[in-house]
C-alpha cells in the first residue's frame, strides 16, 4: 500500500471508509516435500509421493493418512489426466491464471490416485463433462508454485 | 456430566454493507441476549466469542471486541477462529469442567467487508490451491458435481431446499433473501455457476448471533424451558477436496452418531445449510426422516448467511422451538470450511 494514495469514501450514514487490501509479505520455507513437489513443477514434471497401500497423492502427502507414516517414495505421474468433478466460474478473479470464463476441475493425473483441483481452460460449460480428458498447459515462466501449471485444457475432442 | 442448557439468544437484524464496527455491531445484541435472559452481566462467569480477523482485517482484533462486553470487573473470556457455535463447545467444556456455571456466547462477521466468495479461498492449502484462487462458490460447486454425480443429493432437492428456505425465509422476516417460487420455477432459472443456479447460492449478510448457555441450577432459574444440551460433538474432514468423498459428509454423519441424533425422534433441525445441496448431504448423514423432522424452519443460511454467526444462529434457532413448546427434540447443526470440511451437532430436549 505504500505510496498508494488513500481513497476516503464518504458513506450515506455519514461515516468515512477507506478501502485495507490485506497482503501476505513473507518468505516460507517449504519443508522437503512441498519443495520438491514445485520444484518438479519448475522443471515441468508433476511428481507425487506414495502411500504405504500404494496410492500415489498428487500434490504430495507429507505423511500416510492412514498410518501417519513419512512418505519419501516418489513417483513422476502424467500431465494428462481425467476430470473427476468440475464447475464453472463465470467471472474470473483478477488472481486467476485464466481471464475469461472457465471451469474448475479436480483432475485424476495419469498414475496418480488422488484428484488434484485446477483450472481447465474451456470456451462453455457445454465442454465441459465428468470423464473428459485434459492436458496440462505449463506457463511460460518456469516457477516452483502451483502456477507453474497455467491450466490444463480438453484433449482429443 | 453436568446438565447444561441454552437459556436464552438473540439476533442481530442482518444487514449487508454495515459501516458500523465490529464493536458496535456487537454491542446491541450481546445488551439484547443478557435481557432476554433477565440477568446482569456480572452473573456471566465465562465469555467466548467466535470471529475471524481476516475479515474484521486485521491481527488480534477480537481482543477489540472485549469492550463490547465490559472488562472491569475483570472477565473470563476467550475467543475462537470460528463460527460461534465452536465458542459454545468451548462455553460447555468450560461448564463441564465445573469452571463457569453461566456462559455468554457470540459470534460475530461483517461479510460485505470484502468479497468473501474469494477471500474464502485462503481456508486452502497455500501451497497448491490458494495461489489458484477458487473461491469458495466454485469448490462448492466442485462438492455439488460429486453429490449429482453419485446421486446422493439430486437437482430436484436443492431447488426444494432453496425454495423452503426462502418460503421460511418471509415468515422469519429476519433474512436477506425471501420469496414464494416452486422447486419448479427455481428450476427453470438459469443454470450460473454451474451446477448452480443463482438461489443455491447463500446470501451473505453482516451480523451477529449470542446465545447464554448455563448449568443446571443457574439454567432453570434463568429459562422456564432451557434447551438441554444433551450431547455435543464437533469433527473435521481433511481440508484437501481430493482426499474426500464429496459425495457424503463423513465429519458430519460420524457427529451425529456421537450425539445420538437418532436415539429419539427429532422435531425439528437447524442445518447450517450455506449451499442448497448441503442440506440433503446432511440429511443423509444425520440420517433424518424428512416425514418426522421439520428442516431449518428459520431459513437458514442461504437466505441470510451472516459469517461466524450463521452457525451459532442455528442452535439458537432450534433453542427457541424447544422455549416455546413447539419442539421437545431438536438438533443444531453448524458447519466451517469448504465442502462441509467441519462440522458440529448438538441434541437440545426440553425434558
Amino acid at each position: 500500500m505504500a505510496g498508494d494514495k488513500l481513497q476516503v469514501t464518504f458513506e450515506t450514514d455519514g461515516s468515512l471508509s477507506a478501502p485495507l487490501t490485506l497482503s501476505y509479505p513473507y518468505n516460507r520455507t517449504l519443508g522437503t516435500t512441498y519443495a520438491r513437489f514445485l520444484s518438479s513443477l519448475a522443471d515441468r514434471r508433476i511428481e507425487g509421493t506414495k502411500a504405504q497401500d500404494g496410492r500415489v497423492f498428487v500434490p504430495p502427502a507429507e505423511f500416510d493418512p492412514s498410518t501417519g507414516a513419512p512418505l519419501n517414495d516418489w513417483v513422476q505421474v502424467g500431465d494428462s489426466g481425467t476430470v473427476v468433478q468440475w464447475s464453472w466460474q463465470p467471472t474470473p478473479f483478477a488472481d486467476n491464471t485464466l481471464d475469461e470464463p472457465f471451469a474448475w476441475a479436480l483432475i485424476l493425473l495419469d498414475g496418480a490416485d488422488v484428484p488434484m483441483l485446477h483450472a481447465v481452460r474451456a470456451s462453455s460449460v457445454a465442454d465441459m463433462a465428468v470423464g473428459m480428458r485434459v492436458k496440462a498447459v505449463w506457463a511460460d515462466e518456469r516457477i516452483p508454485e502451483i502456477t507453474a501449471i497455467r491450466c490444463f485444457e480438453p484433449v482429443g475432442g | 456430566m453436568r446438565d447444561v442448557g441454552i437459556v436464552a439468544f438473540a439476533e442481530s437484524q442482518l444487514t449487508y454493507g454495515t459501516t458500523n464496527t465490529p464493536v458496535e455491531m456487537i454491542v446491541p445484541t450481546v445488551n439484547e441476549v443478557l435481557k432476554n435472559a433477565g440477568i446482569e452481566r456480572t452473573e456471566v462467569d465465562f465469555w467466548c466469542h467466535g470471529s475471524c480477523d481476516y475479515m474484521t482485517g486485521q491481527p488480534f482484533s477480537f481482543v477489540a471486541a472485549v469492550d463490547a462486553l465490559g472488562a472491569w470487573p475483570p472477565i473470563i473470556e476467550s475467543h475462537v477462529e470460528m463460527d460461534g457455535a465452536w465458542a459454545l463447545y468451548e462455553a460447555w467444556v468450560k461448564i463441564q469442567m465445573g469452571e463457569a456455571n453461566v456462559a455468554l456466547v457470540f459470534g460475530n462477521g461483517k461479510s460485505s467487508a470484502g468479497d468473501m466468495n474469494r477471500a474464502l479461498t485462503l481456508q486452502q492449502d497455500p501451497y497448491t490451491v490458494a495461489p489458484l484462487w477458487p473461491g469458495l462458490t466454485a469448490m462448492e460447486g466442485i462438492g455439488a458435481c460429486a453429490a449429482l454425480q453419485a446421486g446422493t443429493v439430486t437437482e430436484r432437492q436443492m431447488a426444494e431446499a432453496a425454495s423452503r428456505a426462502r418460503r421460511d425465509g418471509a415468515k422469519n422476516g429476519n433474512v436477506l433473501v425471501s420469496g414464494s417460487e416452486s422447486a419448479d420455477e427455481l428450476l427453470s432459472r438459469a443454470v450460473t455457476s454451474a451446477p448452480f443456479r443463482d438461489h443455491d447460492l447463500p446470501a451473505m449478510a453482516d451480523g451477529v448471533s449470542a446465545i447464554i448457555i448455563a448449568a443446571g441450577h443457574a439454567a432453570k432459574r434463568i429459562a422456564k424451558r432451557p434447551a438441554w444440551i444433551r450431547a455435543i460433538d464437533h469433527r473435521i474432514d481433511h481440508q484437501n477436496l481430493g482426499w474426500r468423498d464429496l459425495a457424503r459428509s463423513t465429519s458430519a454423519a460420524i457427529a451425529a452418531s456421537e450425539v445420538g441424533v437418532h436415539n429419539d425422534k427429532v422435531d425439528i433441525a437447524e442445518l447450517h445449510t450455506t449451499f442448497s445441496h448441503h442440506e440433503q448431504l446432511l440429511i443423509n448423514a444425520l440420517q433424518l426422516r424428512t416425514d418426522a423432522t421439520r428442516i431449518t424452519p428459520s431459513g437458514g443460511a442461504l437466505v441470510g448467511n451472516a459469517l461466524m454467526a450463521a452457525g451459532l444462529s442455528r442452535f439458537g434457532h432450534a433453542a427457541r422451538a424447544i422455549f416455546d413448546g413447539t419442539a421437545d427434540r431438536a438438533v443444531a447443526h453448524a458447519q466451517q470450511g469448504a465442502c462441509l470440511q467441519q462440522n458440529i451437532v448438538a441434541v437440545l430436549e426440553g425434558n
